[in-house]
């Protein structure tokens, strides 16, 4: 990040700071007022705010709030327990990621038969398009169910949602990738009179791989929503989803929003992770460095 | 393109399609126990018969899109057969897969023809391939018999589509009507509205855009048991969840798109004396359409998902969440299809027409220029 950013970034991050306290105060204070007058009559404002901050069930909690609960929820228990925050992060970026290993290769072979067979990018791109109009997260809860009845529990029904929301941008991006190889270079691969498995692996392939790590970003995003709806109708055992149902059952909402914050750094962690794989490979790779 | 460069219109044909004719010395089926030899059904030997006379009439035909017209009088055929039979309560055996395999493999090479076809017939290609998937899930799900609450065949869906119309009505105007499009509007318009005056000041923009680009990264449809929380169970909680949902990626596109206009253009309209205001009319945001409608319709899909999700939060009793989480619950797996095609078509013209809108107010652009 240049300099020229930091000042507006670090002052957007300010005003949305002061923004949530003011709506702290702003939900919270019809509670707190009400609190404040159960205990007797004489309360300024310090003790209004005082009170509107420290809620135990606040419709908005404010960020310190949540910092400590998510400290709390840290470090409280083993990491193994499943009161343990990082034990749910873990048992949804599982889920997230055997997704996004399933999509990689469900939209990589999608988008090599595409590119190398006419009549399936005819008869099946449309429908690979069409796929994505559809709101799939509806089907989640039923693939959940089926898969449940059909005796798989656990990771695998997850992995499905989230493999289905990633392998589209996959497809996209490959077969845009594997498409972009310059005219110039496929025609020198064919006075070498290398084959088509040969232009595929020495040439399509690496120019496809920028392209393909676009989409591995978007796609492992996708990942971890794909994962959270997914653990939504599972009824709350595990899981960041399982804790966001439990918290809007129980109005702990301090548990919400510690759910939500974690889930955010998951999503962020494994996009600078792709991003940080990208660099590493695109760079070494055959067709990198240019 | 290699391969394509000699111009063969009528590729050479596999002679796959030639099992089906092994079929006549299988067993076809059962019916009520007893074995059907594929020879004493005359819908099955029709089917057959069908399908080979147009293998063999294909010679007939001048051109590839008159071969795959008549090559699809046969998969009709075999396919027709099938579902007829099955209709008629058989118990499917070796004799009847063949068939249907003969008439899969002449599919095959029908799409491939229609895929080397030029002009509209092209668009034959996935419609053909739709309605195969969907007959295959038809004969297979009642050949094999699979349960229905792992799989529905698609006519158990039509039927209950049918009986529960109202109520899928009362779901759509509930969740679309109400809830999608009030978000959505809201949603894309705020976004647009953010953009135009981050525009204004760059500031706001430089501040705005590493958030938005991070928010791409969060689940964001995470919020939707907070946004219950606060708005209650009507459609006020759903359109704030879309509104969330929506806003960056309308607001993203909207800065991408304000920024596409080039530099030359920008000097002739301000040797124009062009205002602000008369450029970006004029200029800048006619040059942002393609982006806008890229965010419009990215968010299209989105508004869906945003709403239906938070229904699995609490709504009033009607609502496309509702039915479906209710149904799983009650194991009405007919009715959860008949709802989620209800999704699937709204998405679907939703994104149709802004992909038509665009069509038509960006006719100009480069990308549309070579189709």
């Amino acid at each position: 990040m240049t300099t020229d950013r930091i000042l507006p970034v670090a002052a957007m991050s300010l005003a949305i700071l002061v923004l949530w306290y003011a709506g702290a105060l702003w939900l919270n204070g019809p509670q707190a007022v009400e609190a404040l007058n159960r205990l007797g009559d004489g309360w300024g404002t310090a003790d209004f705010v005082r009170q509107a901050f420290a809620m135990k069930r606040p419709i908005l909690p404010t960020p310190d709030q949540v910092a400590v609960e998510l400290f709390q929820s840290l470090t409280g228990t083993p990491v193994t327990h499943i009161r343990n925050l990082l034990y749910h992060t873990g048992v949804t970026a599982g889920s997230a990621l055997t997704g996004f290993a399933m999509g990689v290769v469900l939209g990589v072979v999608l988008a090599v038969g595409i590119v190398q067979v006419r009549t399936l990018e005819a008869s099946l791109l449309p429908w690979v398009i069409a796929s994505q109009t559809v709101p799939i997260l509806a089907i989640a809860p039923m693939i959940v169910v089926i898969l449940g009845n059909m005796g798989f529990t656990g990771l695998l029904p997850k992995a499905i949602i989230s493999m289905y929301l990633c392998f589209f941008p996959i497809t996209i991006g490959m077969v845009k990738g594997l498409r972009s190889a310059d005219p110039l270079a496929l025609d020198l691969m064919r006075t070498y009179s290398a084959g088509t498995g040969q232009t595929f692996r020495l040439l399509r392939l690496p120019s496809s791989l920028p392209f393909l790590f676009a989409s591995l970003k978007v796609a492992v995003a996708a990942s971890v929503v794909g994962a959270i709806v997914g653990e939504l109708p599972t009824g709350g055992q595990a899981g960041l989803g399982a804790r966001l149902l439990s918290g809007s059952y129980y109005g702990q909402t301090v548990q919400i929003w510690s759910a939500l914050v974690m889930a955010a750094l998951l999503g962020v962690a494994l996009v600078a992770a792709v991003g940080v794989a990208e660099r590493a490979l695109v760079r070494s790779g055959p067709g990198g460095g240019r | 393109m290699i391969g394509v460069a000699s111009r063969q219109p009528r590729p050479a044909m596999a002679p796959g399609p030639l099992v089906a004719l092994l079929a006549p010395l299988l067993p076809l089926g059962g019916v009520a126990g007893h074995s059907v030899g594929f020879v004493d059904s005359p819908v099955a030997v029709a089917g057959l018969v069908l399908l080979v006379g147009t293998l063999l009439l294909r010679r007939l035909a001048v051109g590839a899109l008159s071969e795959a017209v008549i090559l699809s009088v046969g998969v009709a055929a075999g396919y027709g057969a099938t579902l007829r039979l099955l209709a008629d309560g058989l118990a499917p055996d070796a004799g009847l897969w063949l068939l249907l395999l003969g008439a899969t493999l002449l599919l095959g090479r029908v799409l491939r023809l229609l895929a080397e076809v030029s002009g509209p017939a092209r668009h034959a290609c996935p419609a053909l391939f739709g309605l195969a998937i969907l007959l295959l899930w038809e004969i297979l799900t009642r050949g094999l018999q699979v349960p229905a609450i792992l799989l529905p065949p698609p006519s158990a869906i039509a039927a209950a589509f049918a009986t529960n119309a109202a109520d899928l009505w009362d779901d759509f105007r509930q969740t679309v009507l109400i809830s999608v499009l009030r978000g959505y509007l809201l949603g894309c318009g705020a976004g647009f509205a953010v953009a135009i005056l981050a525009d204004r000041v760059p500031f706001l923009a430089r501040g705005l855009l590493p958030l938005g680009n991070l928010a791409s990264a969060i689940p964001v449809v995470g919020v939707a048991p907070i946004m219950v929380m606060w708005f209650g169970f009507d459609w006020q909680s759903k359109a704030a969840v879309i509104v969330v949902m929506t806003f960056f990626p309308m607001l993203i596109n909207t800065l991408a798109g304000l920024a596409s206009a080039e530099r030359i253009q920008l000097d002739l309209m301000r040797s124009y004396a062009a205002g602000y205001w008369r450029s970006l009319l004029l200029l800048r945001l006619p040059c942002a359409l393609p982006f806008l409608f890229n965010g419009l319709k990215i968010n299209s899909t989105l508004a869906l998902i945003g709403a239906i999700v938070a229904e699995f939060f609490g709504t009033p009793v009607v609502g496309m969440g509702f039915r479906i989480s209710t149904q799983v619950a009650r194991m009405n797996l007919d009715v959860v299809w008949a709802s989620i095609t209800v999704a699937a078509l709204t998405g679907s013209l939703l994104y149709g027409a802004l992909a038509l809108a665009e069509r038509r107010v960006t006719a100009w652009h480069p990308s549309f220029r070579k189709r």
